[in-house]
């Protein structure tokens, strides 16, 4: 049964924002359901961070609307506000003040009273192991604790709903690590999140999944929904020279893509198209030589470039 | 140092290679109290693409900057191209390209005029400029878009075009400092096969990243901690050498083979543990 609209965290219907003769978000229809962990993938200039911020009512809608737990963005943004929080792709403390200032000043602009700041600063640093640094100046701060502190002063007011727009950009795998058990904690304290990311890893970890194209939304599902949308099977192929390799599968029939991936190729081999042996055979007749083919689990990866590819042919 | 005209120059045993792109030892940098980079050595050979991987804040950055020029190091050497950086940083300034990771376009001005401005920069030849730009141009897909504001074009785009003008004057040696960061999958895709072009074409590159499915693309990496080299090799020889000690089976029983991710996390908790201890 479909949940009715106030049950829902986010219930966008039919959206739309231009920027001049470009429209960013052109009718995005979309449903998050409280409690999950919900991921916005999709190539850049899909759109991502405009549909964020008027969900974060930062950014009015020309038409459409999308109601926050039941409230209107376009009417409402008030009773909205103290519910989301919102961390933008931009550094936004201020540098020259400490880490426990910037929490103090953000709780401060959002009205949390001074008894419930204290407690609550020193409990959000500890949880994100940031309790040493607190005097520390924001400026000198790495890239993963200068991240850790956007999100520790967008939890300052204790919202509902934290919408993060590619909260780890340029931050190492460990910081991303520890970043995503913080995220894990949030949904277990019941928090709704909507991330967009660029890393694939980081989707595979989301209870679902929005993918982004051209300001639509033409796919969403769990992580192994999108991932089932992709037809055929895919294979990784070890060589000694991946590159050659790589020319070599492209020029097989029935391949639709094959890419580079890490010290392997991948090779999305169409519905009926080469399977394992036959690609060891085709590689063989143009003298390439390959050690290994192995079939391979569809993973966000190969998905979102399939979906980027069908997205781009479409246009 | 002087050198008297009757005496030869000593032969100067170290750095040795002649043939290195880059060749570093003892590197040092000190900002006050804290110790940026701390003492390395290493060694990148011409054509090669070395990826330089660590977490935010290792010394990944500085150590860049002293390659290029930008500062100077409190000790130890540097030979870029054949060329003492430490003692004459100017010297190789037009052999070697930087493209950072906010790309240093200006964003008011079209595709052509930051060609044009970074052609200026490195002070080429009116007919040079015209050869390289239609090369540009053409390899980052942006024919047809000469005319187009930068801050209008997406960030797949603007880092096509900052890689066109990193490379306008057609250096020998191009660094590159998280040039992927934010990319999509897809765009991250086709810019590694620029990278792979230029590498074709003898440009020695070196890369930091934090996608380490790119790491893996690497001829060579070396894994910097707190201002020191951690781990260095080719990606399998790293992934090797680590397969035993992570040691997990898969679903089916077999050994695991560590990927580049699961050792960057393992080296750095272990060097965090140890720096707790």
């Amino acid at each position: 049964m479909a949940p009715s609209t106030a049950e829902l965290a986010i219930d966008a219907r039919r959206l739309c924002r231009r920027f001049g003769d470009v429209q960013a978000v052109d009718g995005v229809d979309l449903r998050v359901r409280p409690g999950g962990v919900f991921g916005l993938l999709g190539p850049d200039g899909a759109g991502k961070s405009t549909l964020i911020r008027m969900l974060a009512t930062v950014l009015t809608p020309n038409s459409g609307d999308a109601l926050i737990f039941g409230d209107s963005v376009v009417h409402a943004h008030r009773r909205i506000t103290p519910r989301i929080g919102y961390m933008s792709q931009r550094f936004s403390m201020y540098l020259d003040l400490s880490v426990s200032e910037n929490l103090e000043f953000f709780a401060r602009i959002r009205g949390v009273p001074a008894a419930l700041r204290r407690a609550r600063s020193a409990s959000l640093l500890e949880s994100m192991e940031l309790a040493e640094f607190s005097d520390r100046q924001a400026q000198f701060l790495s890239g993963g604790m200068k991240q850790k502190l956007m999100l520790a002063s967008t939890l300052m007011h204790e919202p509902d709903l934290l919408l993060l727009d590619e909260p780890t950009t340029g931050v190492d795998p460990l910081s991303r690590l520890e970043f995503w058990r913080i995220i894990a904690d949030l949904r277990a304290a019941e928090k709704t999140i909507l991330v967009a990311t660029p890393y694939m890893d980081e989707a595979e970890r989301c209870t679902d999944i929005a993918f982004m194209d051209a300001g639509h939304i033409p796919h969403t599902g769990t992580p192994a929904e999108v991932k089932s949308l992709v037809p055929g099977t895919l294979f990784e192929v070890a060589a000694p020279d991946p590159r050659a390799a790589l020319a070599a599968v492209c020029s097989a029939s029935g391949v639709t893509s094959a890419h580079l991936y890490g010290d392997v190729v991948r090779v999305l081999s169409a519905p009926g198209g080469p399977d394992a042996r036959e690609l060891l055979t085709h590689m063989n007749a143009v003298g390439i030589h390959a050690t290994d083919v192995q079939p391979a689990d569809v993973d966000m990866e190969a998905a979102f470039a399939y979906l980027a590819e069908q997205a781009g042919d479409a246009a | 140092m002087t050198h008297s005209a009757h005496h030869p120059l000593p032969f100067i045993s170290e750095p040795t290679a002649t043939d290195s792109a880059i060749s570093v030892r003892g590197l040092t940098k000190r900002f006050g109290e804290f110790t940026a980079v701390s003492g390395i050595d290493f060694d990148v050979a011409r054509g090669e693409i070395f990826g330089f991987l660590g977490p935010n804040g290792s010394g990944k950055t500085t150590t860049m900057r002293m390659l290029t020029g930008t500062i100077a190091p409190q000790s130890g050497s540097i030979r870029i191209l054949g060329e003492d950086v430490v003692a004459s940083p100017e010297k190789v300034k037009r052999r070697i390209g930087y493209m950072s990771q906010k790309f240093s376009l200006f964003e008011d001005l079209t595709v052509d005029e930051n060609l044009r401005f970074y052609a200026g920069v490195y002070d080429l030849p009116a007919d040079e400029f015209v050869k390289q730009r239609a090369y540009v141009l053409e390899m980052a897909g942006l024919v047809g878009r000469e005319k187009e504001l930068t801050a209008n074009l997406s960030v797949g785009w603007k880092q096509r075009l900052a890689l066109g003008a990193a490379t306008i004057h057609e250096p020998e040696l191009l660094f590159l400092d998280e040039p992927t960061s934010g990319v999509d999958p897809v765009a991250r895709r086709h810019f590694w096969d620029l990278l792979y072009d230029l590498a074709g074409q003898g440009v020695t590159l070196f890369v930091t990243t934090h996608y380490m499915e790119e790491a893996t693309q690497c001829g060579r990496l070396a894994f910097m901690y707190a201002g020191r080299i951690i781990a260095e090799g080719s990606p399998r020889e790293i992934r090797e050498q680590h397969l035993l000690d992570i040691g997990d089976r898969d679903d089916s029983g077999r050994l695991r083979t560590a990927s580049i991710e699961d050792v960057f996390v393992r080296l750095v908790t272990r060097e965090r543990e140890e720096a707790g201890r």
